[in-house]
């Protein structure tokens, strides 16, 4: 039966350190995988713009010996006649052995995966899920400090919308000793629900706080994220609050000399770019990671591994 | 008030006061030809006040619903004017075309012919996400 991955949840604990470890291996051993997907297709469905995602699942199969097609916009696909998701992913399947797919509406993934002969892959679906994002987040915290657990890891910015977050904290509180603090205005908290149904349910320790400059001395990982200007209700709470999110080499005085900051990018101004020449900046190296664990990846659904 | 006996149907009680015409229209009451009697605000020695459905024939009905609804409502099946069944409905693992997704970002907002499925996400506190989006069911 074929595998998709439209959540992270739908990844066993060992399903993801098999994947780190492979990643990991592919990192150490790049040549042993030119080959693995020979004669293989991927279909990349990107319904609206993407850089590092798109370009990421691209270069992982030609890293891996095997060919991509695809569309990188909803208007130069049937999308724009009114073809459904269920329709576009059946032709797809005619052609192609593995579906990434990225789109703006929550849940089109998870209705490929239903209709798709070949396994589909989630690479965002709106304010939802992103589940690669998550391993990508993974694979760089156990490559910086060697180790998922026993770490406290600082989330920052915008906790309520940013799916990333909450995808990260659900797939960390797998791990034994990962403390939360959860840094962020008081109108963008992680919402009550990730709350009690990660958080609490897994008896993770956490603690809230509006001061960055507070969190900074305990954290070995720092998980940036923007505070998105659309999200304030008026225009003088945002003023107010947004330059309290912008990491710079001064909020960083406090900080260990083995902190890992990472961003899932894009960013916009929340990390300034003096902050780029910081070792401890570690979010160019986590999009390299990407390719890497989407290479591991799209080897275990074609089960090649 | 008097609402005649039913001798062959279905009495469903115990409605929360004032969603016996929302429970008439999610059990599609509207498209059946038989006779229906909606009690609105009847005395109720548990709750105070509660809305009954009388229906004056054994259909063949999606009990799940109402657990979702309200876990406390009641279906007594009627035969030959003797009460044959008290039912007490749980909560369905799968809401099927029923509710519909609110999230205007969900995909069933705009492929129209994605059946609207929601799934049970917590017993305990009853409550139900989109299969799709996995917002939560709101009636």
């Amino acid at each position: 039966m074929k595998r998709d991955l439209i959540d992270i949840r739908d990844l066993t604990p060992e399903e993801i350190d098999c994947l780190i470890e492979r990643a990991e291996d592919i990192i150490a051993s790049p040549e042993a995988y030119r080959e693995k997907c020979r004669g293989k297709k991927l279909a990349t469905l990107f319904y609206e713009p993407s850089t590092r995602t798109r370009l990421s699942f691209e270069a992982a199969m030609y890293e891996l010996g095997g060919n991509v097609l695809g569309f990188s916009e909803a208007q130069s696909s049937s999308a724009a006649k009114g073809e459904s998701v269920a329709d576009t992913v059946r032709t797809v399947s005619c052609f192609a052995d593995i579906i990434a797919m990225r789109h703006p509406k929550e849940g089109a993934p998870f209705v490929a995966a239903q209709n798709a002969s070949v396994p589909v892959i989630n690479a965002g679906d709106g304010g939802h899920s992103h589940p690669t994002q998550t391993l990508t987040d993974l694979l760089t915290i156990k490559r910086e400090k060697g180790r998922l657990g026993n770490i406290t890891v600082g989330c920052c910015g915008d906790l309520k919308f940013g799916r990333t977050v909450h995808s990260l904290i659900g797939a960390l509180t797998r791990y034994e000793n990962v403390d939360f603090i959860l840094i962020s205005p008081e109108e963008l908290t992680l919402p009550e629900h990730v709350k009690s149904d990660i958080l609490l349910k897994s008896r993770a320790r956490f603690e809230e706080t509006a001061s960055l400059e507070y969190a900074m001395p305990k954290l070995d990982i720092l998980y940036m994220t923007r505070v998105q200007r659309e999200r304030f209700f008026n225009e003088a709470d945002y003023i107010r609050l947004k330059d309290s999110y912008i990491l710079t080499p001064e909020k960083l005085a406090g900080a260990k000399s083995d902190l890992s900051i990472l961003h899932p990018l894009p960013r916009v101004n929340e990390i300034s770019v003096q902050v780029d020449s910081d070792p401890r900046a570690c979010y160019f190296r986590q999009v390299l990671n990407g390719k890497y664990i989407r290479m591991a990846l799209i080897m275990m659904l074609l089960e090649l591994l | 008030m008097i609402i005649g006996t039913i001798v062959d149907g279905i009495v469903i009680d115990h409605i929360p006061a004032g969603r016996g015409m929302e429970l008439y229209y999610y059990l599609n009451l509207d498209e059946c030809q038989c006779e229906v009697a909606i009690i609105k605000n009847a005395v109720s020695g548990k709750y105070g006040r509660k809305d009954i459905l009388k229906i004056n024939e054994v259909l063949d009905i999606d009990y799940e619903i109402l657990g979702f609804i309200d876990p406390r409502i009641t279906v007594n099946i009627i035969k030959d004017g003797v009460r044959i069944r008290k039912i007490h409905p749980t909560l369905p693992e799968r809401i099927t075309g029923v509710i519909k997704c609110k999230n205007p970002r969900c995909i069933t907002s705009v492929e129209q012919e994605l059946q609207h499925v929601f799934k049970l996400a917590d017993r305990e506190k009853g409550i139900y996400r989109c299969v799709y989006c996995e917002t939560k069911a709101e009636i």
